[in-house]
């Protein structure tokens, strides 16, 4: 299949959805059906969309709001490798921390919010919740990966008397990295839905904000813009997480990658 | 003086359901430049012998002497291959980057200019770039004995390394360790457990017996530095080692003259 066709593939039942929608939207709001207010044709989200977006709100609510999400998650992903590479090479930590950890990871994230309100106030709590809420999926996974170097591995590193820097960067952390990367992938869309429920909590700014004021203001298209906008972003940083993923483990064998990508839909 | 001794060495793994005790009393030397072989069952200890002598163990009983020094955690200029060669390798290095990464205290030249040469010793001078799963097995253990060349070792020890390859491999890779230690004066330690392996291989054979592993006994190999797969399991010396050293494995010292 050459490059064309699969992108064709992709997109063609997600354009006849749209398409669809479209009609439906349309042809509802012609017969004057109480229910079209609220569901707006995607032509009309997409121009409020235009108009939202790119306005003053970009620099005012969508700029700190994926700045928050990308920062708690890079930062939750940073805390979350590094001790998750210390515990896991660790011969009795994780027997110590585990239960520890499955339960803290077992707190529905969401559930943060009003723990965070209420410790750091309204506007500072959306970077924390963040932060604690992704920092599980990469913390457990790194610990995992970084469990799993094979006997052989660790013989051969200390007959070579590899150095502590060499061991950690250059055996462990690539050893764990394939985990590491699903770890990261789940703590993504977590960061994303922390970022838009806690603003939705009384934060000054960002996208939660905006679709509150939109429900307040009766404004279903803007609400459906500002959803719209959420998939987007999901989209967009999966896929270049993805991409990311895909150089970073290039040495595997050409079929689990493909495998790999299957099973997350890149 | 001797490249190793072994004195008097034993180890027991302590377990939940008590303790087993893997070799006993072993006592061997090997010189500067000779290849010897320890022959033995599966699971009799041989494994255990290399890890004591790499100091990756440290055993319940007796010493491990390299170059007259006693052997506490692993000594500088040692090497060690693995029968499991495709676990040995690091997947995510290049089969050039592999050979180089135990060189760190080298500069970047001279790390280069040791793989260059040893990749070119085990017939693996274009695969440098490649990433080891795109070899094959044997080219895998290849590069795995590359990267022990590479680091020069005093002494090489080999932990069947050649269990793991087809029959027609095995006999390339035997004939490429003979060449190399003829060409470099590599001192070899090589365990097995495939007699005729051991007989081809070796300068010396050590039999031990079934666990706990002694040396039953050091047989001498007078078969020459030069050998050639077909003509030298054909011979009369050949043929008279191998049936010994069965049947030193079947009935233990008993059955000697
Ligand atoms: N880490 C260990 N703990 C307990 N027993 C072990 C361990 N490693 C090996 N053994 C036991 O010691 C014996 C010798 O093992 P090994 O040295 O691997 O034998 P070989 O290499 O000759 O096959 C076996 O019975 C094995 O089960
Ligand atoms: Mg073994």
């Amino acid at each position: 299949m050459n490059r064309f066709t699969r992108t064709a593939q992709r997109w063609v039942v997600f354009v006849a959805a749209v398409a669809l929608w479209e009609l439906v939207t349309q042809l509802a709001e012609a017969s004057g059906a109480a229910m079209s207010f609220f569901f707006p044709p995607p032509s009309e989200i997409a121009l409020t969309a235009k108009d939202l977006w790119f306005s003053s709100a970009f620099g005012k609510h969508i700029v700190p709001g994926v700045g928050r999400m990308l920062g708690g998650w890079a930062l939750a992903g940073v805390i979350g490798v590094a001790f998750g590479i210390l515990l896991g090479r660790s011969r009795h930590a994780m027997a110590y921390l585990g239960a520890v950890f499955n339960f803290l990871r077992s707190i529905p994230p969401p559930l943060l919010v009003p723990f965070f309100v209420a410790a750091v106030g309204t506007t500072n709590m959306q970077f924390p919740t963040i932060v604690f809420g992704a920092i599980w999926p990469v913390l457990l996974n790194t610990v995992d990966g970084a469990r799993g170097v094979d006997a052989t591995k660790v013989e051969t590193a200390r007959v070579f008397r590899l150095s502590r820097t060499q061991w950690t960067l250059g055996v462990v952390l690539p050893s764990a990295l394939p985990k590491v990367f699903a770890g990261l992938r789940l703590s993504l869309s977590i960061a994303l839905i922390l970022m838009v429920i806690s603003e939705l909590v009384g934060s000054a700014n960002g996208i939660g904000n905006q679709l509150v004021r939109a429900q307040r203001d009766y404004e279903p298209t803007a609400m459906w813009a500002w959803i719209v906008l959420l998939g987007v972003l999901g989209y967009l940083f999966n896929t270049v997480l993805l991409a990311l993923e895909r150089r970073a483990l290039a040495w595997q064998p050409r079929h689990s990658l493909e495998t790999q990508a299957l099973a997350t839909g890149g | 003086m001797n490249m190793l001794e072994v004195d008097g060495l034993g180890h027991t793994y302590k377990g939940k359901d008590g303790s087993h005790t893997a070799i006993d009393g072993l006592d061997f030397t090997v010189g500067a430049g000779e290849l010897v072989c320890v022959v033995g069952p599966s699971g009799c200890g041989k494994s255990t012998l290399l890890r004591t002598i790499a100091g990756l163990i440290r055993p319940s009983r007796g010493t491990v002497s390299l170059h007259g020094t006693k052997v506490d955690g692993v000594p500088r200029d040692l090497a060690v291959v693995f029968q499991d060669y495709s676990r040995s390798l690091f997947p995510w290095l290049s089969v050039t980057r592999n050979v180089e990464f135990p060189l760190r205290s080298l500069s970047r030249t001279e790390r280069e200019a040791r793989a260059v040469e040893a990749l070119a010793a085990v017939g693996l001078a274009a695969a440098g770039k490649k990433y080891p799963w795109q070899l094959s097995g044997g080219m895998q253990q290849r590069v795995a004995i590359a990267r022990a060349l590479a680091y020069r070792p005093s002494l090489l020890l080999m932990d069947e390394p050649f269990a793991s390859v087809d029959a027609q491999t095995r006999f390339e890779l035997e004939d490429l360790l003979l060449r190399i230690r003829r060409e470099q004066d590599t001192t070899v330690l090589l365990v097995t457990h495939d007699i005729d392996e051991s007989v081809y291989l070796g300068d010396r054979v050590l039999v031990l017996s079934k666990s706990p592993a002694t040396v039953v006994a050091h047989l001498d190999v007078p078969l020459g530095p030069v050998r050639d797969q077909i003509g030298t399991r054909a011979s009369e010396d050949f043929v008279e080692l191998r049936a010994k050293v069965a049947g030193l494995l079947q009935g233990g010292p008993v059955s000697v003259r």
